[in-house]
């Protein structure tokens, strides 16, 4: 994987340009058609609401009239049954920390194991884990549920209680976490295993323990690979509505903003003076965790996707 | 604090948002506070312990998670599907005989094989085009930024942005705000009610998955590309080989595994694709997919069995893939 990162970084500089200007004009074309959807979105968003049902976005240049009064309506008017945006905004954040740094530790941890322990099942339990990767949330939806609102019973044994969670950000949390286990694990191990072996067994020789060698080299040096992953999940978790919706119990007060936005485009009484206002606050905090890190982040989609 | 749901409704926003993070930061403290001591406690035993303890520490916890969340709930799934409404009496194949025949659902199973084939290959062609056309530009940052962003937004986000371009004008007598119909309107057209019209509208769906997934394939492509050694590129040149023939005669096949792995990505990201359906269309006008069909039958009607039986279906179009890439896995491991 990092080799692969290293030599695409240096042969862009030592390939000669040789690049059509068709091709580069082609891909300018393409690159701002991409653009112009959200583009739009953003320019409606600042536009009074006479404005926006009267014309275009694109006649804002002709005419720019900037208000900033959908931002305020959509964030902030509400009422205890139609909470405003902003309630929604610091779920979405207290969904997704839990949901980031939970799965990233039990990851790195089980990472260690199955990249330096030698045991009996160890490529059984890797294979396993990989193919987990690929199954569908939905396959594990209704079971899973049934185990936060009642419990595991067994016969008459209580395998595991009814906690009484419904309704909180638990559920949402240990979600996130078992879905995002499986891929934290694969792209972690991937790097936890390119550590030089001289380097754990020299440590091993000077008596470390298992658990000395993690949280003092194994830990450090993995950082870079927690950071891409972390990024991964980040966008993951934010802007998932499946998750959410399902183990949210429909409890406004635990509801992540995808699931507010999805509800604002359901009902018709939403104009786009607030869709888009209220578009444009759930898709900030990505675009800026994505413009800021997108070197990580293509790291770990490579990591992740190119094999070898 | 458990219940702060039911009670919630005379309180402000602002007394919710305080409880919220007073649980989380109660989460994250003792979370925390676990793992620290738990790694004070052994890093202090002896060797032999330590043995044993740390696949009780470093991999049992994420094994039995697993073990819980995805395999014991992934069984149960598959045997609801062959049960009743309230998962009470058995019923044999009546669900997936149901899921083949009614009309309804073979509507959501087209519509979903349309999409499988449509948007892993129309985001990898463009992909890969984008990628080749600037591999040997000077400055592709600033344009693989821009195709790449729609990665960072939510589905949903994406469905309010595209709602709003196909957004459709009913009255004569009023401007179009809709970007599509706009420019058909420009061109002299009659713009037709898009997300209504059958089969139109899938495509248009379609249009808005393929706009968040090209950026995922050009930025795995083009690593891929740059991956190919100079001498091979430079040796087709020499042999004056055109751009179009040195693109499908060297690049292409030199980066065919990579090409593989971003197909079959995006064919499992296509499956389960719900939000877009749901924000855009609601699954009506004859758009459902399967993931948001699986989802309506189990949680808004309440019908474990046949949501069981198309979350089950929807796993078997997926197994053909897993088995590919752990066979490629396996491969990889023994070339090492």
């Amino acid at each position: 994987m990092t080799s692969l990162i290293n030599k695409s970084l240096v042969k862009s500089k030592a390939k000669n340009v040789f690049s059509s200007p068709w091709a580069a004009f082609a891909a300018w074309v393409i690159a701002i058609l991409w653009t112009i959807p959200t583009f739009g979105l953003l320019v409606t968003s600042i536009r009074p609401e006479k404005d926006i049902n009267n014309s275009g976005w694109w006649t804002f240049f002709a005419n720019p009239n900037i208000s900033f009064e959908n931002y305020n309506q959509v964030l902030f008017q509400g009422s205890t049954t139609n909470p405003p945006l902003y309630q929604f905004f610091f779920n979405s954040l207290a969904v997704t920390l839990p949901a980031v740094i939970f799965p990233i530790t039990l990851a790195v941890f089980a990472a260690y194991a199955l990249a330096w322990f030698e045991f009996k099942g160890r490529d059984f339990i890797f294979f396993s884990i990989f193919a987990l990767q690929v199954i569908p949330l939905q396959l594990t939806l209704v079971p899973l549920l049934q185990l936060f609102a009642k419990g595991l019973v067994i016969g008459d044994v209580t395998v595991i209680p009814d906690f009484d969670i419904t309704g909180t950000y638990i559920p949402i949390w240990i979600a996130h976490t078992i879905f995002g286990l499986p891929m934290a694990i694969f792209l972690l191990h991937n790097f936890l295993r390119q550590i030089p072996r001289e380097l754990i067994e020299a440590a091993r020789v000077d008596g470390a323990g298992w658990f000395t060698l993690f949280s003092k080299i194994v830990l450090p040096l993995s950082v870079p690979a927690i950071a891409s992953f972390a990024i991964f999940q980040f966008l993951w978790v934010w802007n998932d509505l499946l998750v959410g919706l399902t183990f949210g119990g429909g409890a406004k007060e635990v509801a992540p903003m995808t699931i507010r936005l999805a509800e604002m485009v359901g009902t018709r009484g939403s104009g786009w003076e607030l869709l888009t206002a209220g578009a444009f606050v759930s898709i900030i905090v990505p675009l800026i965790v994505f413009f800021s890190l997108q070197r990580y982040f293509v790291r770990g989609l490579l990591a992740g996707s190119v094999k070898g | 604090m458990f219940t702060l749901a039911l009670h919630a409704a005379r309180k402000t926003p602002a007394d919710i948002i305080a409880e919220n993070f007073s649980l989380l930061a109660l989460a994250l403290l003792s979370f925390g506070a676990v793992i620290f001591l738990i790694f004070l406690i052994a890093s202090r035993t002896s060797v032999k312990t330590q043995e044993w303890l740390k696949y009780l520490v470093f991999l049992v916890p994420s094994i039995l998670l697993l073990v819980v969340g995805l395999i014991y709930p992934a069984i149960r799934t598959l045997i609801l599907s062959f049960m009743d409404k309230k998962a009470e009496e058995f019923v044999g194949f009546d669900n997936f005989i149901w899921a083949f025949t009614i009309p309804e659902i073979t509507v959501v199973l087209t519509n979903t094989a349309i999409w499988v084939v449509t948007v892993p290959i129309l985001s990898t062609v463009i992909g890969l085009a984008i990628a080749y056309m600037t591999d040997r530009m000077k400055r592709p940052a600033a344009i693989k930024s821009l195709i790449f962003m729609p990665m960072a937004i939510s589905f949903v986000g994406a469905g309010v942005i595209w709602k709003f371009v196909y957004n459709y004008q009913p009255r004569d007598d009023k401007p179009d705000i809709g970007l599509l119909s706009a420019i058909f309107k420009g061109l002299g057209l009659t713009p037709p009610n898009w997300l209504l019209e059958a089969p139109l509208n899938t495509f248009l769906l379609i249009v808005v998955m393929i706009w968040i997934q090209t950026g995922f394939s050009m930025v795995v492509l083009s690593a891929a590309l740059k991956n190919i050694p100079d001498e091979v590129v430079e040796a087709a040149m020499l042999d004056g080989a055109s751009p179009w023939r040195r693109f499908y005669l060297v690049s292409v096949p030199m980066i065919r595994a990579t090409i593989v792995v971003v197909l079959t990505t995006i064919t499992i990201g296509t499956l389960k694709v719900f939000d877009i359906v749901r924000t855009m269309t609601g699954g009506n006008f004859q758009t459902n997919v399967i993931a948001n069909e699986m989802y309506s039958q189990a949680f808004r009607q309440m019908n474990y069995g046949q949501g069981s039986a198309l979350a089950i279906i929807l796993f078997v179009a997926i197994i053909p893939i897993i088995i590919y890439n752990i066979r490629q896995l396996r491969l990889e491991r023994t070339e090492r």
